[in-house]
This record gives structure tokens, C-alpha cells and sequence, in this order.
């Protein structure tokens, strides 16, 4: 792959290199390929190992070739109720949080207020602060305020700490916004509904939508925050994720991996479709 | 928190834009009440609550008891200095790791970018708990990784340097290391790619025309240029990484424990509210230093 890279790399068919000069070329790409196996060695066990049929109750050793997993993908109990649960809250804090920060995000760029930099500030926090301290302090809340912990306190901190992300997310994508594609609206006697519903809306749409996709696989993703704000009755996918670790593995943990993995790829590939797509329209 | 006044468009785009004056604060109010409720009136409820005696079932009182500081920091101390350490050889290892990554995709892929790119953010998607699960598998004990690691003698020296533990690769602060060096690297990878993409390369072009050797230029041009991405990308390692203690409990042993591990089982398993509180408050504290410190003197401060 790295030496198919390196030759069709324009850079290196415009003019001929000394032999040191190809050497170091290629000698990033070494770190980088290395750097890859890294991040994706992980991968490549949760797929294979989707495919195991262990002897015990943990999936840590391959033993031999299976389709039973992913045939009998919710046969390992309470996992599929906590996978739905973890959808829903992910879904909810997601609506939530991108409703919430693209309507931020848009104050924040659009005007200039007293308070401004403050709120600014704000935004910026949750994203400085670990969580192990945003899940304590909200515990902290709650337990003093005597709410009952559950998938409502799970809701409440996933769109808390999501809005911060969407909120960044967006604000880059209205700081790149051509402000000359409003202007000619307004010359074009467009009012000011018409002007965001055609020209601002779409143009930040992408913006919107990689805000969600984030703050998607960001509550789907959490356990830190989740556990400290969660009851027994309300097992979200990590926590049966953490839960299996110390009890057993269940090989279907790996296949929703491989799945979730497979789905995110895909979400990609749709979305690069649907962008090029959308220069094809817009030129 | 903060008293907004009447907006006045950052540039008057549109005439009628100018109509509506309580247009921002319409905006802004839901989300930053929420923010408000559920992140800054937890963190004060934190302070008080490591300020109270008392015990969960007899429930608490005000009582101004700062030797719960104390108390807690002496007790745990070595686990908190133990956090920052890993966390900072954490980030200097993914550092190390992803400037050569980001700069190979944002200037050498060529056409390749996108796809590089895919695949740099595509493992963040599998649960972390997961992929941090499979490193048991990687590094078990009959893996190849250890296996090698022991015909190379590399685990002798790492078990001379205190990196391991006996015969394993498992349940070491090698393990834990680079289980969070591994966890953040595309935290760290997406920010410098982002920085070095904008890079001019007629930069580097006009440096070599200039006699520059490729590290001069490398060293002049390319490292302070990308540096908004260096700051961001380690901001965004070291935080987690420094309350993390996903790592440390699935891929290390009890003398790995990070201060994370000690605020939840201060909470969760010993219901001691006050400690926990306090070390999280401490813990939240020195973060802000740290970053405030750190990016006064990188002089970045446009991060958002």
C-alpha cells in the first residue's frame, strides 16, 4: 500500500528526486502505516474475534471459526435491551443538544453582545473538563436534589456535555460560510426568512449534521458520565459493555462492535456521496 | 450568568436582520440555561459538597471542613501525580505518533486524503470499551505481541524500567500507557491534520529555493505554522487522558490506578461523598491551571 501510495503521489512524478530525497519521502509513510496498525489492530480483533466460539465465558482467546454470534446476535441476555436503550437516549440527546447548539452557535457568530465572551467560555468548559468530574459534580446535583437516577438523569448529562461539540462544530462551519452569498439574497429582495431557509440553512446543514453525527456517537459512546449518573434499571450498551468485562464477554459484544463499525463506514460513504453530489447540483 | 445585551449583527449582512434585536438572546438562552443547570450549578454543588461532614444515610452539613483537602490529597497523592504522569506520556507519545500520520495525509496522500482521513476517524466509532477490551486480547499473555516481546529481550528492559511486571505485557503501566496513548490518538491526529492541511506547501517550496535544509524548513515553517493544531491536540489528549480510568482498570493492575479510579470508588462503592468530591474539584482545578498555563504560553488562544 505505501509504495503504491508513494508512486502515485503527484508530488513525486513532478520532478525527479535524489535518491536521499525519495528515501525520506517514504520514510513518513513507514511511521504513518505504522501509526495505522495501531489504531487499527483493535478493529481487526473485535472482527475477528465476532467470528469466535470461545470455551468459557470470555472471548479472549481464539478458538474456533463461528456464525453463531452474529445468527444469534441478541442471545446474550439484557444485551439488546441495554443496545435500544443506549439508541434512544443517543437519539434523544442528539435531537436535543444539535437543536440546541445550532441555535447557539448561530447567537454566537451572528451578533456581537455583552456577555458574549463569557458564553463563549462557557461552551468551551465542558469540553476542558474531564468527565469523570462532569459525571461527579452532576451526581453531586442530583443526589442533593433528591432526583431519582435513572434514564432521565442519563438524558439530561448526554445533552449537556454534546452541546458543547455541536456547538463548535457548527460555529466552523458558519465561519467559513462566503458571506457574499447572503449579501446577493438581500440584493435579490430575498427577506430575511427566505434568505436563511435558502441560501444560510443549506450552506450550514453539513456543518449541522457532522455536529450531530458527533454528539451521536458521543452519547452512544459514553460510560464515564453515564455511570455516575445511572440506576441498575437503566443499563445503557457501555455499561453492559464494562458490566460483561469483569463477568464474561459474550462474543455478540464484538459483533455489535463490528456493526457499529461497519454502520459508521457507511454513514461516510452516504455522506461523501450526498456532498459531492451536492457540488454536482450546486455548479 | 451573564447580562446579554441587544444584538447588533457582527456584520450587517441583510437589512432586516437589524429588525429583530432580541434575536440572540432567544438563541442562546435554552442552551446556555442548560449549561448553566446541569454543568456550572453541579460544579458548585461539587465545592459545597466536599465542604460537608456527615455520612449518605444521615445526610450532610455545611460545615467548612477543609481538611477534607487534606485528608484526601494525602491519601491520594501518589494516584494523582501517577494521573498526570501517564497522561502526559500519553499525550507526548500520540503527539509523536500523529504529526507523522497528519502530515503524511494532509500533504503526501494526494488523492488518498479522504480515504486516510475515513480511516483515522472510523475506530472512534467502534465502543471504546471494546476496542480498549481487544488490547486484553492483543497483549494476553500466549498473543503474538508478548511472545514477541520476550524473544527480543524488550520485555527484560521493559521490566527493568519499570514498565512491566513480571512476565506479561498485561497489567503494567506499559499496558495502561499505551492503551490511552491509543484511545486519544485521533483527538490528537484530527486537529494537526486540520492545521497542517491549510499548510501553503509553495511555503516549503520557497523555503528549499532559500537554501533552507528540509528540517530547517521543517523547523521554521512547518512546526510553528501547525502549532494551533499541536495546542488543540493536546488539550484534547491530555484532559481525557488525565481523568481517564478506563485504561488503567481494564489494562492495569491496582499499582496503576489513576486518581479517575479513586473519584468513583470514593463515590460509587464507598459513598464517601466528601472525599470524592473534594479530589474532583482538585482534580477539575489543576486542569484549568494546567490549560490556562499552557496556552497562555503557546499564545493560542483562538481554540474555538
Amino acid at each position: 500500500m505505501t509504495a503504491a501510495l508513494a508512486s502515485k503521489s503527484p508530488a513525486l512524478k513532478r520532478r525527479r528526486r535524489a535518491p536521499g530525497e525519495v528515501l525520506r519521502h517514504n520514510v513518513i509513510w513507514v511511521f504513518a502505516t505504522a501509526a495505522f496498525v495501531y489504531m487499527l489492530l483493535p478493529n481487526a480483533i473485535v472482527v475477528l474475534f465476532s467470528f469466535n466460539k470461545p470455551n468459557g465465558r470470555f472471548n479472549y482467546t481464539w478458538t474456533r471459526f463461528s456464525f453463531d454470534a452474529w445468527l444469534h446476535p441478541c442471545a446474550a441476555p439484557g444485551m439488546c435491551e441495554s443496545l435500544g436503550l443506549s439508541l434512544k437516549i443517543g437519539l434523544i440527546a442528539t435531537v436535543a443538544s444539535t437543536v440546541l447548539g445550532t441555535m447557539v452557535a448561530f447567537a454566537l457568530s451572528r451578533y456581537r453582545f455583552r456577555g458574549r465572551a463569557g458564553a463563549n467560555l462557557l461552551i468551551f468548559m465542558p469540553l476542558a473538563t474531564p468527565e469523570v468530574v462532569m459525571g461527579s459534580s452532576l451526581l453531586t446535583l442530583f443526589v442533593s436534589l433528591r432526583l431519582p437516577l435513572g434514564q432521565t438523569t442519563i438524558m439530561i448529562a448526554h445533552i449537556m456535555f454534546c452541546l458543547s461539540y455541536v456547538v463548535v462544530t457548527v460555529k466552523a462551519r458558519i465561519a467559513g460560510l462566503d458571506p457574499t452569498l447572503e449579501q446577493a439574497a438581500g440584493d435579490l429582495y430575498a427577506n430575511e426568512f427566505q434568505t436563511f431557509s435558502r441560501i444560510t440553512f443549506p450552506l450550514v446543514a453539513p456543518g449541522i449534521a457532522a455536529g450531530a453525527l458527533l454528539a451521536f456517537a458521543m452519547s452512544f459512546d459514553d460510560y464515564i458520565i453515564t455511570n455516575f449518573n445511572a440506576s441498575n434499571a437503566s443499563v445503557t450498551f457501555p455499561m453492559y459493555v464494562w458490566g460483561a468485562a469483569s463477568k464474561g464477554t459474550p462474543v455478540q459484544i464484538n459483533v455489535i462492535g463490528t456493526a457499529m463499525f461497519l454502520v459508521a463506514i457507511f454513514a461516510v460513504g452516504i455522506g461523501r456521496l450526498a456532498a459531492s453530489g451536492g457540488r454536482r447540483r450546486a455548479s | 450568568m451573564t447580562t446579554l445585551n441587544p444584538g447588533r449583527p457582527v456584520a450587517p449582512r441583510s437589512r432586516s436582520r437589524r429588525k429583530f434585536a432580541g434575536a440572540p438572546i432567544i438563541l442562546l438562552l435554552p442552551g446556555v440555561l442548560w449549561l448553566a443547570i446541569f454543568f456550572v450549578v453541579p460544579m458548585i454543588f461539587l465545592a459545597s459538597q466536599s465542604l460537608q461532614t456527615g455520612s449518605l444515610e444521615q445526610g450532610y452539613a455545611f460545615t467548612w471542613h477543609f481538611s477534607t483537602y487534606s485528608d484526601a490529597l494525602s491519601t491520594f497523592a501518589k494516584q494523582f501525580i501517577r494521573s498526570f504522569v501517564y497522561a502526559l506520556i500519553a499525550t507526548v507519545s500520540a503527539l509523536l505518533i500523529a504529526y507523522p500520520l497528519a502530515y503524511a495525509i494532509a500533504l503526501k496522500a494526494g488523492r488518498w486524503k479522504h480515504i486516510l482521513l475515513v480511516m483515522v476517524i472510523a475506530p472512534f466509532f467502534t465502543s471504546f470499551l471494546i476496542r480498549t477490551l481487544a488490547w486484553q486480547t492483543i497483549l494476553s499473555g500466549d498473543g503474538p505481541v508478548t511472545s514477541f516481546f520476550k524473544t527480543t529481550h524488550l520485555l527484560t528492559v521493559t521490566r527493568w524500567l519499570h514498565l512491566t511486571n513480571g512476565d506479561q505485557l498485561l497489567s503494567s503501566p506499559l499496558a495502561v500507557v499505551s492503551g490511552l496513548t491509543y484511545n486519544f490518538l485521533p483527538f490528537m491526529t484530527l486537529p494537526l491534520f486540520a492545521s497542517l492541511d491549510r499548510l501553503d506547501p509553495r511555503l516549503l517550496e520557497a523555503a528549499g529555493d532559500l537554501y533552507a535544509s528540509p528540517i530547517t524548513a521543517f523547523r521554521r515553517i512547518t512546526l510553528p505554522l501547525s502549532m494551533p493544531g499541536v495546542v488543540a491536540g493536546t488539550l484534547l489528549t491530555f484532559i481525557p487522558a488525565a481523568g481517564d480510568y478506563i485504561n488503567s482498570e481494564l489494562l492495569g493492575n491496582p499499582n496503576t490506578s489513576m486518581i479517575g479510579q479513586v473519584i468513583e470508588g470514593q463515590f460509587l462503592r464507598v459513598s464517601d461523598y466528601p472525599t470524592a468530591a473534594a479530589l474532583s474539584f482538585v482534580l477539575m482545578i489543576t486542569i484549568v491551571v494546567i490549560v490556562a498555563l499552557y496556552v497562555r504560553r503557546a499564545g493560542t488562544e483562538e481554540l474555538l
